[in-house]
């Protein structure tokens, strides 16, 4: 049943920086289904800016796996939805193309990073998207439009073609409505690739199932504590509930190593995107540099003029992080203290089967509230923790506080991404019941 | 504290053209930011290795590629089947 889906939505919230008219799809388990993808994902033939003034007009010759991935399924990929630039924000404010917009409430933030796919997903344009996961870029967002989306464990979805910022953290994740179609597009998405070699061959191929009869639900303290809204807690300890009703049991856990988290976990992506990003020089790729300049003059202009101040200000981050007589104190202590995290969730997920909290402290922001990068990189304390341990987790909505939907968040082993999907479909199934 | 010189200096290192009236709030962000990651300073225990980690090599074997074409496709400026780039020396 191959053909060409028709795509021309009212995009009232600026989800979108490219769409496709028409888009042509395949036969497959995924045959005419629509799919947004993020713009940081490469997509031959259509153009992959990272929200960027840098790479405007880039047009990838060569799919991502995913992207190939999703047209061997039969999806119709019908565009490539707004992001921070080069996913560095938690808002969607600092894209090139202008803020997307939260569809449940027009005067909020969407989250970021990958807040196009969430309003896209949210408003109904699609029915699922890909977003890509860095410090909670999938899950932030996800809560804050009211769906679902998973950061898969790392190593499990081939980063091949997915635009490098932080190498080490980074996942692609499927967003969707419903727990179901995010389930279905990580089966679609999660395939062996050998041009990743962080990747192990653990495909994922698995229908949700809803039985929770058993399960140890680990509570972390640190997950509720300062910082998070008493309402959003109140709200996740109430999921939380449901899922005891169901014959989960909780047992309390501890991950101290949280106090570093943010710090680690800053020290660490800065530090990466700062070589990463040493390749957008406008030589390659991106509007020209001009070649009558000498090299570092060329460089520097054309970098000040097209990278944000919030892009500029994580590469001078992550080379300050790295340079002689600072990296013993900043990225040699993150290093450590990124084992240490790893450690203390390995000793929670022995105590426990899977470990729930909320995904965000707050509900979605107001545009323009987040001035200061301290008060925005706060945000990402309870999503940065399962990045810096490679282990999966997914936010699935579960009520709102001041009419802005809550996420919670359902953290497992590595490489038993099935579980926190089932949680959260016994969880959704019960309060749609 | 990081001085107004030495982000001038971090720009000039990262080859990140900063504008000079934007010196003073990065100063001031950098410093805050700075701070923060004090908290670095009671993290305790040495950075070691990873030995669980290993290498993933593929053979040393030709693949299919992108042809010049499409490898010259997006660049701003070319000659010959080669990118221009401004000068090093």
């Amino acid at each position: 049943m191959a053909g060409t889906l028709d795509f021309s939505p009212d995009d009232r919230y600026n989800a979108f920086i490219t769409t496709c008219a028409e888009a042509p799809f395949g036969d497959g388990p995924l045959a005419g289904t629509a799919v947004a993808v993020k713009d940081n994902i490469s997509t031959a033939g259509i153009r992959t800016t990272c929200g960027s003034k840098i790479l405007d007009g880039y047009v990838p010759p060569y799919d991502a796996h995913v992207v190939d991935l999703l047209r061997r399924a039969g999806a119709a990929i019908v565009g490539k939805t707004n992001m921070d630039e080069f996913g560095m924000g938690s808002t969607t404010e600092t894209s090139a193309f202008g803020p997307t917009r939260n569809p449940v409430d027009l005067t909020r933030v969407p989250g970021g990073s990958s807040g196009g796919s969430a309003a896209a997903v949210a408003a109904g344009l699609v029915p699922m998207a890909l977003g890509t996961d860095t410090g909670g870029s999938i899950r932030c967002p996800a809560a804050f439009c009211g769906i679902a989306g998973l950061k898969p464990t790392y190593g499990r979805v081939s980063r091949y073609g997915l635009i490098a910022y932080a190498n080490s953290l980074e996942q692609v994740g499927p967003m969707a409505r419903t727990v179901e179609d995010v389930s279905r597009l990580m089966s679609v998405i999660a395939h062996y690739d050998p041009r990743d070699s962080t990747m192990l061959d653990r495909p994922y191929n698995h229908r949700p199932s809803a039985e929770v009869k058993g399960l140890r639900i680990g509570i972390p303290e640190e997950y509720f504590g300062e910082g998070v809204d008493p309402r959003v807690g109140e709200s996740v300890r109430d999921a939380i509930g449901v899922l005891e009703g169901l014959g989960a049991e909780t047992v309390p856990v501890s991950i101290p190593g949280m106090r570093h988290a943010l710090a680690a976990y800053y020290v660490i992506c800065t530090s990466e995107a700062s070589s990463n990003l040493a390749r957008f020089d406008g030589v390659r790729y991106g509007p020209a540099v001009d070649t009558r300049k000498s090299w570092h003059e060329a460089y520097q202009d054309l970098r000040r003029e097209l990278l944000g101040a919030e892009v500029r200000r994580r590469i001078m981050l992550g080379t300050f992080a790295l340079s002689a007589g600072y990296a013993g104190q900043y990225y040699a202590k993150a290093q450590v203290a990124r084992r240490k995290i790893r450690e203390d969730f390995g000793r929670a997920l022995r105590e426990a089967d899977v470990i729930a909290g909320p995904t965000m402290p707050t509900v979605a922001f107001r545009l323009g509230e987040k001035t200061d990068p301290i008060s925005m990189y706060l945000s990402d304390i309870l999503t940065a923790p399962a990045n810096l341990a490679g282990i999966p987790a997914i936010s699935v909505p579960c009520g709102r506080v001041d009419g802005l939907p809550v996420g919670l968040q359902i953290m497992g082993r590595q490489f038993e991404d099935e579980r926190v999907v089932d949680v959260a479909f016994a969880y959704e199934q019960e309060v749609r019941a | 504290m990081i001085t107004e010189s030495d982000i001038e200096h971090i720009a000039e290192l990262a080859d990140i053209g900063i504008s000079r009236d934007e010196v003073p709030e990065f100063t001031r962000q950098f410093n805050a930011i700075i701070e923060y990651f004090e908290v670095l300073d009671t993290v305790e225990g040495e950075n070691a290795p990873d030995t669980r980690v290993v290498n993933v090599f593929r053979d040393d074997e030709p693949d299919p590629c992108l042809s010049q074409e499409e490898a010259l496709a997006n660049a701003g400026s070319t000659e010959n089947g080669f990118i221009k780039a401004p000068r090093v020396m």
